[in-house]
């Protein structure tokens, strides 16, 4: 067995996977935060509860109605989406203007509200889902062992995020996504409709989130409580990154997985910590993150 | 136009109705504290003093959001830093009496909180509040992996022990007008520093920071102090609370802490005095209300719901929306 750093290799790329595998979550995650907060300076602590409700509704889906994976990829995210579209039109509007500190506090009372219904109803041991039958097994790679689903949740996170991206920053509803975030009485009065835009985009963000709890339902336990547990770690990575910085919450996400997955081999003991050590490192040599403008 | 006016009977005037604020105001410090005098007669003790605790550690905080506008994400730390280290120290040495004991975690604390403050004050608005919840964070990792916090059973058992050797405090109600004592002495602490010239700088720093500067004040000074004072007294606030429930747990360095605190804050009316007092009982009542009856695991949603409606509906809290009220119809 070939040894790196006196680690065997096999395990060093199989804690490499994981760490892209993990990253491809935290990028798709701070992607949505970043979407949310770019546009809209919404800093949401419920993204978290909205990751859960998209694992959750995907095995409640399955359970209840016999709805597959492959059509909870596109419903579960709708669902939670259109679910974030009532938030934001019945809660978050009404402190538009106000300190961004004021949407952090609503949002993590939203989170709690989600959270602790949820716990009551389904508990905090986790939620069984099998994934569907194409990506059993997997490919021997020689010195690794390669499961096909990790494989399917990396390419897919890449193109979704990579598609994001494209949009707001290079199409023409990205341009106005940003003009009517920056200046909406001008939108306005050119007869595009900011506060349904606003909506959308906050249901979009979500929507993301909902994507990657489908993607994490079959490989990780679902349960009520998944959210909490994972948010605090994405913002270090958005704040890594750049609020609102859309190509940075990618690129950081998946460089924070990997640099996980790498402590976790060399010193576990660091590993739950070490996102948080980086990101205080950072913030001392770039106030504003990695990919961030300087405010 | 208006009458000639004499200057003399407008002070004159202005001196009486502040003296007769003053007294309304004294006489009001006096009911209540004849009624925290009173408290453990009618009500359980320990119970009070879990009040007691939670209501200094919003104080501490509210020093920092409501008076000087740093949202500090991270005051979970400090509370269990301060409960840790003087419920093991109490647990280990045993000739240490309590009081020092609660001195050794307060230092510490205090001490964290001067590196935490150090490391965060340069940052503004939301980045400050996700540095402080990034550096507890690492220290609550740190909390769950050191062996001497007894990671996810916590510590157990830490013995109150006797005050300066002499007054024990297994008593409950001896334990209760210690933890009284010291609450109101911190309370007068921070009220003598909120009406001083210094709180006046940080009301400044709140309202309009780029005018402080301008001023002439080196802003960032003023803030470090400040976090610090509020890191000491969160920490104290720990150490009591280890002290009064003989235990120290996670649940203390965990960021839900941080959150709740903030909860107290708004809820009780954050930039007033009294407002994170009467947030903390409301709270900690609330809680503990809800744990006795059938709405037993409701708890956090219910919490959560509060936490959407203060935000939406009653942004100034409790104290704050009577103030308001008060000026209103009464002034």
């Amino acid at each position: 067995m070939s040894m790196i750093f006196g680690v065997p290799l096999a395990v060093l790329a199989g804690q490499l996977l994981i760490g892209v595998i993990n990253g491809a979550f935290y990028a798709l995650l701070s992607l949505g935060l970043a979407v949310i907060f770019g546009l809209l300076k919404i800093i949401n602590f419920a993204h978290g509860a909205m990751y859960m409700l998209g694992a959750m509704s995907t095995v409640i889906l399955f359970d209840a109605l016999g709805i597959n994976y492959w059509v909870a990829l596109f419903v579960a995210p709708l669902l939670v989406g259109a679910f974030g579209v009532v938030i934001e039109y019945f809660l978050l509007r009404r402190i538009a203007g106000q300190d961004h500190i004021y949407s952090l506090l609503l949002t993590f009372g939203v989170a709690l509200l989600i959270g602790g219904v949820l716990t009551n109803i389904y508990g905090v041991s986790g939620l069984r889902y099998s994934m569907p039958d194409v990506f059993q097994g997997g490919m021997k790679l020689g010195f690794m062992f390669l499961p096909y689903y990790r494989v399917w949740v990396i390419v897919l996170a890449l193109l979704i995020c990579f598609g994001t991206w494209f949009m707001i920053e290079k199409t023409k509803l990205g341009a106005y996504l940003r003009a009517g975030t920056e200046d909406s009485q001008l939108m306005q009065g050119f007869g595009i409709n900011v506060p349904l835009l606003i909506s959308l985009t906050y249901g979009f963000g979500v929507m993301l989130a909902a994507f990657a709890g489908v993607l994490a339902a079959p490989i990780y336990s679902v349960t009520p409580v998944m959210g909490s547990h994972i948010l605090i770690t994405v913002f270090a990575v958005v704040v890594i990154g750049g609020m609102g910085s859309i190509g940075g919450a990618i690129i950081t996400g998946i460089l924070m997985g990997v640099i996980e997955g790498l402590t976790k081999t060399f010193y576990p003991p660091a590993s739950s910590a070490v996102i948080f050590l980086v990101m205080v490192v950072v913030l001392m040599f770039r106030p504003s993150g990695l990919f961030g403008k300087e405010a | 136009m208006t009458q000639p006016v004499n200057q003399a009977e407008i002070q004159k005037a202005i001196l009486e109705q502040q003296n007769a604020d003053n007294r309304k105001k004294m006489i009001l410090n006096g009911v209540l504290l004849l009624l925290l005098l009173a408290a453990p007669f009618a009500m359980y003790p320990v119970f009070l003093m879990k009040i007691l605790c939670f209501a200094l550690f919003a104080v501490a905080f509210n020093l920092l959001f409501g008076f000087t506008g740093l949202l500090s994400f991270g005051h979970a730390a400090f509370l269990a830093t301060g409960s840790y280290t003087t419920g093991y120290l109490l647990s280990n040495y045993s000739g240490l009496t309590t009081e020092l004991g609660i001195i050794a975690g307060t230092a510490v604390a205090t001490a964290l909180g001067l590196a935490f403050a150090l490391l965060s004050i340069r940052r503004q608005g939301i980045y400050f509040a996700m540095v402080t919840l990034a550096l507890s964070q690492l220290v609550f990792f740190f909390f769950v992996q050191s062996e001497f916090t007894g990671g996810e059973d916590g510590m157990h058992g830490i013995p109150r022990g006797k005050l300066f050797g002499l007054i024990n405090l297994d008593d409950n109600y001896n334990m209760y007008y210690f933890v009284l004592a010291v609450f109101l002495g911190c309370y007068l602490l921070v009220q003598r520093i909120v009406s001083s010239p210094y709180g006046q700088i940080l009301k400044a720093i709140k309202q309009n920071e780029p005018r402080a500067i301008s001023l002439g004040y080196n802003v960032n000074r003023y803030k470090v102090l400040a976090f610090v004072i509020s890191a000491a007294l969160a920490g104290l606030a720990g150490s009591m609370k280890s002290v009064v429930f003989q235990l120290a747990s996670l649940n203390d360095a965990h960021w839900h802490m941080s959150g709740e605190v903030i909860l107290m804050t708004l809820v009780g009316g954050m930039g007033t005095l009294l407002g994170p007092v009467v947030g903390a009982t409301f709270v900690v009542n609330i809680e503990y209300q809800l744990s006795q009856g059938p709405l037993r695991d409701w708890v956090d949603p219910i919490l959560g719901g509060i936490f959407v409606l203060t935000v939406l509906a009653f942004r100034s809290g409790i104290v704050g929306e009577i103030q308001k009220f008060v000026k209103k119809n009464l002034g």
